[in-house]
């Protein structure tokens, strides 16, 4: 640790050791340059220019995640509709930030905005990754405010008014609410109890016992009918539809021995049980509150993951002029701008321009297609030649995306409801419990000829001991510590239900392109080294993904300065002994030169041969031992891909996947899907693709890597992010080893209730036996979830 | 028996007491940001002053 972050925390000065690594973003350098770009090297003087240089020394950076490097180009968004104004003429806007590595960046975007006098406020929240700014005079001072901190290397994308209003996470601060008042009742009405459960002992009055259960009873009454809402509600639902589930036995627990205990208090009994009521439902509300969170986490990162994606559009004026604006504001008949290395923002036919088109995301295919005047294009759609122009249509029932949508909804409704596994033992244990409970009052009343309020009491033990505290615990204790593992691993669930689906999972079917290769191209071939070195000082300045895969291959390089940018062709220095170019065949090398079937960049240099650097989708580094590994678990792999025969052969071959199937459309995967569970398969499916989106519905489970298409990410059960493809042996083995903790859990709770059971009906159990009970089975299921974390490790 | 009410009805309040507190500190949105605001502590230096005083609102 130490050695990584002595690495990582870069030193004040001198930079002398340190050349190999960036001077402000942390990344590799060209050796003996400070820093990788000139966006790093203009960031830290503005640091150092504004005294905040203590941020270099604060700061530890992580590696796994997006280094603090200036965009190039900072990304024009429209802000002016994202932005709130109110009545003091304060402007207001959210931004989800890309780029937060530790509270250091915090400190850093707070200072340099809290420098700026038209700022009011400036505060970034470190959990949500969200910036809240808010500052006074013009609206259109926001665009600069952005820049001041979009140049120190963080990314910002304005988050839309809606989504905020919906992110509000109102059902977590009901239960965090409910929680509190439970506990305060809980902690109040147990204090009672002990002295009540200690006036056993000496002799306390019938009077003063009264007085404390009238205490208690005014304490825990309202405290329940508040804090058992959230159950109360779940539990009316199932009813009404015919269902129940866990909420139905804890709520009529709850009420049944608070309405009992209130009786015995009218009547002076000796028995009273609303600590029991109170404490159960503070126990269930932790276990809520834990699982809600951690899931409401996991979601959130989801959706800043997509928010980040969001990409404004460059709209075409009468004039002639562009202007940026939002996706949805596109009419039908606008014309849209996409330039070389832009990702399409809309549906659409292709107006002018002869641009070369990447749809990987969209159909699957993995090498780009040369595309002109009349051919339709789609949202995700990357232009990889020269500057296009598209002519948005409407988003009708013809366009790929709402054949998907409809599919997806298809796939959605004949999946069925998945029931949880505690809602099937619920749906044993519920009616049995209450049968004994009305078993124990009959026998009580009608055999033994007691009278009616002492049976009640008898039964209303039976229901106590029954309340399935620890039944109800021990699936949501599992499900926290695993999101969690997950969470941290770069796995975000985003169902409740899918840890118990991935469990299931006896067969995997995965997508090709972006899903078990690599979303990007990378350079094949073995090239000229002297030729890739030249090659990656040119591509350095360029955001086209065939310079960034040029780039990649040959490691950092410093950008050579004069670099010109052809639009739509290539990238051109003058030097002294003439110019260098990179690009197409056409602008590079000779016209006639052969460009082959896959994406190529050219390199030109005064007096030598053209050199020609070839790309193809490459597989992710470690999916064949993923594959092997998954096989080892005895799972069997399918691969679906909407690409052309040929490379799907080609990587099932190198990969070992025995059964394959190429040139599939949405449809077709959906159906071959549904084969595969009408077997009694349970289908996990890896995909990223938008045609993947209705299949991902279709299977029991499915995954998406973060570099998804938009509607996969959507409908996937689980997101993970990050380059590699373990993150699904990952997520099935956390799965496995969670069923069986929930499975122990579960048996270890129904085991304490056929022990305490028969002593509970024959009359035995006293209000603090109960409370003991309760507590710690409860405790038991908490440690037995708890040993889970280290069987992982 | 007197001073048993009273001494229950004196703590019941006080928890009473705490649970508003508590409840008044989650409305205030001081449990949105527990990870900021576990590290913003480190950094807890004073804003420069203002150049210009801010406007009257």
């Amino acid at each position: 640790m130490s050695g990584a972050a002595a690495q990582a925390i870069a030193p004040a000065a001198p930079y002398a050791a340190a050349d190999s690594v960036c001077a402000h973003c942390g990344a590799p350098a060209p050796a003996g340059h400070r820093f990788c770009c000139p966006g790093c090297a203009a960031a830290r003087a503005t640091i150092e220019g504004l005294g905040l240089g203590r941020y270099y020394e604060q700061r530890v950076l992580d590696a796994s995640l997006r280094a603090p490097r200036p965009e190039e180009a900072v990304e024009r968004h429209d802000l002016a509709r994202h932005i709130a104004t109110d009545a003091a003429g304060i402007h207001t806007l959210t931004l989800a930030v890309d780029g937060l590595q530790c509270g250091a960046c915090v400190w850093l975007i707070e200072s340099v905005l809290g420098r700026d006098p038209a700022v009011v406020q400036g505060r970034v929240n470190m959990t949500t990754r969200r910036l809240r700014l808010r500052w006074r005079g013009a609206a259109e001072e926001g665009d600069r405010l952005v820049a001041l901190v979009a140049r120190l290397g963080y990314r910002l994308v304005p988050f839309d008014a809606s989504c905020l209003a919906a992110a509000q996470d109102r059902t977590g601060r009901e239960l965090l609410r409910a929680l509190a008042v439970a506990g305060f009742a809980a902690g109040n009405v147990m204090m009672l109890s002990v002295a009540v459960w200690a006036g056993l002992l000496q002799d306390m009055g019938p009077a003063t016992r009264a007085l404390l259960y009238w205490m208690s009873a005014l304490v825990a009454m309202p405290a329940i009918a508040y804090a058992g809402r959230p159950f109360f509600r779940s539990a009316w639902a199932a009813l009404r539809q015919g269902r129940t589930n866990m909420d139905v036995p804890i709520s009529v627990g709850v009420v049944l021995v608070t309405g009992i205990s209130l009786s015995e208090t009218m009547r002076g009994g000796p028995h009273a049980y609303f600590d029991s009521a109170v404490s159960l439902l503070f126990f269930l509300l932790i276990g809520r509150v834990l699982d809600h969170r951690a899931r409401a986490q996991a979601r959130a990162t989801a959706e800043q993951l997509l928010a980040l994606r969001m990409v404004d559009v460059a709209v075409l004026q009468p004039d002639g002029s562009t202007r940026r604006q939002g996706q949805e504001s596109v009419a039908p008949g606008d014309l849209v701008l996409v330039g070389m290395g832009e990702r399409v923002g809309v549906d659409g036919v292709i107006a002018r321009g002869q641009g070369q088109l990447d749809a990987s995301l969209v159909t699957g295919e993995s090498l780009p297609v040369a595309a002109g005047p009349g051919t339709a294009v789609f949202a995700g759609t990357v232009n990889l030649g020269a500057p296009v122009t598209v002519r948005a249509t409407a988003t009708g029932g013809a366009t790929l995306l709402a054949e998907c949508v409809r599919l997806i909804e298809a796939a959605e409704a004949r999946r069925g409801r998945f029931v949880v596994f505690a809602d099937r033992v619920a749906r044993r244990y519920a009616p049995t419990v209450h049968a004994a409970a009305l078993l124990t009052f009959l026998w009580w009343w009608g055999v033994q000829g007691v009278g009616v309020a002492e049976a009640l009491l008898t039964a209303s033990a039976v229901l106590i001991i029954t309340c399935p505290c620890a039944l109800a615990l021990a699936v949501p204790a599992v499900q926290v510590l695993a999101t969690g593992m997950l969470f941290r691993a770069g796995i975000l669930l985003k169902s409740p239900t899918a840890l118990e689906r991935l469990a299931q999972v006896d067969t995997v079917v995965f997508d090709k392109t972006g899903t078990l290769t690599e979303p990007a191209l990378a350079l094949v071939g073995n090239a000229d080294p002297q030729a890739l070195r030249t090659a990656a000082t040119l591509a350095a300045s360029s955001r086209h993904p065939l310079s960034r895969a040029l780039l990649a291959a040959a490691g950092p390089a410093a950008a050579a300065e004069g670099v010109r940018e052809v639009s739509g062709q290539g990238l051109a220095l003058a030097t002294a002994a003439g110019e260098i170019r990179l690009g197409s065949a056409r602008f590079a090398a000779a016209a006639a030169a052969d460009d082959g079937d896959s994406p190529a960049l050219w390199l030109a240099r005064p007096g030598q041969p053209p050199v020609r650097f070839a790309f193809a989708e490459a597989a992710r580094a470690d999916a064949a031992a993923v594959l092997a590994r998954l096989r080892g678990l005895g799972l069997d792999i399918h691969l679906l891909s909407g690409d052309r025969p040929g490379p799907v052969a080609r990587l099932a071959e190198t990969l070992g996947i025995a059964t394959w199937q190429a040139g599939c459309s949405p449809v077709e995967k959906v159906a071959r899907i549904e084969a595969l569970r009408a077997e009694g398969r349970h289908v996990l499916m890896v995909g990223d693709g938008l045609n993947d989106g209705p299949s991902l519905a279709a299977a029991l489970v499915s995954m998406s890597p973060s570099t998804a298409a938009d509607l996969s990410q959507t409908v996937a059960d689980v997101v993970f992010q990050g380059a590699k493809l373990a993150p699904v042996v990952t997520a099935l083995l956390t799965a496995r080893r969670s069923q069986a903790a929930m499975r122990q859990n579960i048996a270890l709770s129904l085991g304490y209730n056929v022990l305490m059971v028969p002593l509970a009906m024959a009359g035995h159990v006293t209000p603090w036996l109960a409370a003991a009970a309760m507590s710690s089975s409860s405790l038991l299921v908490m440690l037995n979830s708890l040993r889970m974390r280290r069987a992982v490790r | 028996m007197t001073p048993i009410l009273y001494l229950i009805c004196i703590s019941v309040s006080l928890g009473g007491g705490a649970l508003a507190l508590f409840l008044w500190s989650l409305r205030s949105g001081q449990y949105d940001d527990m990870e900021g605001a576990a590290n913003r502590v480190l950094f807890d230096d004073d804003l420069p002053p203002r150049d210009q005083p801010p406007k009257s609102t």
